[in-house]
């Protein structure tokens, strides 16, 4: 079933995102022809509990999010590089098995130097 | 000619497909009613036909009926688009799933939209994207409780997709395969060759990443609605917030359908004499019998805190999401020898 001539396996995926796209869009523009639309200043006011908002909402956010967010980037290609593996493991044998030992023994050096510094707690 | 054929087969296809699938979103937010209602000992929706049935489809039309109010100070453009760019990827990531044994259908074969050998990997890479607009519709709507609640949730999403992605890789070590069709076939024969008997620590690994990828109680943090309003859609009304709703549900529905494929045999039935009820049946039963544990543990278990959701992703389960696959490997590497 799976041929090696990958656009003609990608044409169903690519027919269903067109098809999804056009769902999400038709039926916003639908609504438009069928439901109110009185905005005042008032109801377009973002909602801070019914008193007018104070000061922009786009204010510094603490500096977790970044290393989480790097530290997922380092996992994640971590991760991928495993699935290839994973997928050929059979064919390569003790030297697949080795090789992943030592690849994941890298990771968990730089994971418990994280731990380590602190950059997994949250508080 | 040919072509011609592929597309009518693709769009038969999906129209199958997204009509179960927009149809289950419906009555899973029926279900999740109903069941909650039970368990706490109430009735749930009554009203809207018999037994409450019809209240779905009234809770859609309600919503599409209403007024679309985009705030002042919003980036207009990124607001109006974020519910999409959360759809999109929570509906075609089902274009892989393999939902029948193979039939033919407009002189091909059918069973699946698209049998893409990097089937796991393509609905990984979708599952990521919506992320995208979770945190742009936190981001555009410039409103305190949108930015929180949008953080939280990518910081959550990408922590939990670590221990997601790597609790796969023990499956993938068993199936030597990447398309979810074959990783099916690679469980037929009774459910004594299902993965979750060799896997049992992955599926359960999987199982909790699962809830926190798809923000669910107890891991909701990014809409906890007691302290943050509604998190990233609190802006949100009439179709684009149920274009939210409907995304977290699709989205709910591709875990445990990915599953119900990984661990538990996909279509395959539980047993030889069983074969008889088609294949799709099984899938369902099996999907929806995950998602009545996703409602149950919404049920059950108080909201975490999040300090302590980010000290479990990082600290608990990707420790034994990597032992497993280190274990995993060792096991299949004896076995063959």
């Amino acid at each position: 079933m799976t041929t090696d001539f990958i656009p003609s396996n990608y044409l169903p995926v690519l027919i269903f995102f067109m098809i999804a796209a056009a769902f999400g869009f038709v039926t916003i523009i639908m609504g438009k022809l069928v439901r109110p639309q009185n905005p005042y200043r008032e109801k377009a006011l973002p909602y801070e509990c019914g008193a007018p908002p104070i000061s922009d909402a786009r204010q510094p956010f603490p500096m977790r999010y970044y290393i989480i967010a790097m530290l997922f980037v380092l996992f994640d290609i971590e991760a991928v590089f495993m699935y290839p593996w994973a997928v050929v493991f059979n064919d390569i044998g003790i030297y697949g098995l080795v090789e992943m030992g030592l690849f994941i023994l890298v990771l968990v050096v730089g994971y418990v130097y994280a731990w380590g510094k602190g950059a997994l707690e949250w508080d | 000619m040919e072509l011609a054929m592929t597309v009518g087969l693709a769009v038969f296809q999906i129209a199958i497909v997204m009509g179960v699938v927009l149809l289950s979103v419906a009555y899973m937010t029926y279900a999740e009613r109903k069941v909650l209602s039970f368990m706490q000992d109430r009735l749930g929706p009554m009203e809207v036909g018999p037994y409450g049935l019809l209240q779905p489809i009234a809770d859609g039309l309600k919503l599409f009926f209403k007024e679309d109010i985009i705030p002042s100070s919003a980036n207009k453009l990124i607001f109006a688009i974020a519910p999409i760019i959360c759809l999109v990827p929570a509906l075609i990531g089902f274009a892989v799933m393999p939902y029948n044994e193979t039939y033919a259908a407009f002189g091909g074969e059918a069973g699946v939209i698209s049998d893409l050998n990097v089937g796991l990997l393509y609905i990984l890479a979708f599952a990521s994207v919506g992320t995208y607009g979770v945190i742009l519709a936190g981001w555009s709507s410039n409103s305190k409780y949108a930015m929180l609640g949008g953080l939280r949730c990518g910081a959550q999403i990408i922590s939990y997709e670590l221990a997601l992605g790597l609790s796969i890789v023990g499956v993938l070590l068993l199936s030597g395969s990447l398309s979810l069709r074959e990783i099916t076939m690679a469980q037929d024969g009774g459910f004594w060759h299902w993965n979750i008997l060799l896997q049992p620590v992955a599926f359960v690994t999987y199982v909790i990443s699962a809830v926190a990828e798809t923000n669910r109680l107890p891991f909701d943090m990014p809409e906890a609605e007691s302290e943050l309003v509604a998190g990233f859609f609190t802006e949100y009304t009439g179709m684009r917030f149920a274009f939210f709703f409907l995304a977290e549900y699709a989205n709910m529905i591709l875990v445990c359908c990915l599953a119900s494929v990984l661990f538990l045999g996909g279509y395959e039935a539980p047993m030889e004499f069983l074969n008889f009820i088609p294949g799709f049946i099984w899938l369902a039963i099996k999907t929806w019998a995950l998602l009545f544990f996703f409602i149950w543990i919404r049920g059950t278990f108080p909201r975490v805190r999040f300090d302590q959701l980010m000290k479990f992703g990082w600290k608990v389960l990707i420790p034994i999401t990597l032992a497993n696959i280190l274990f995993t490997a060792l096991g299949v590497y004896i076995y063959n020898n």
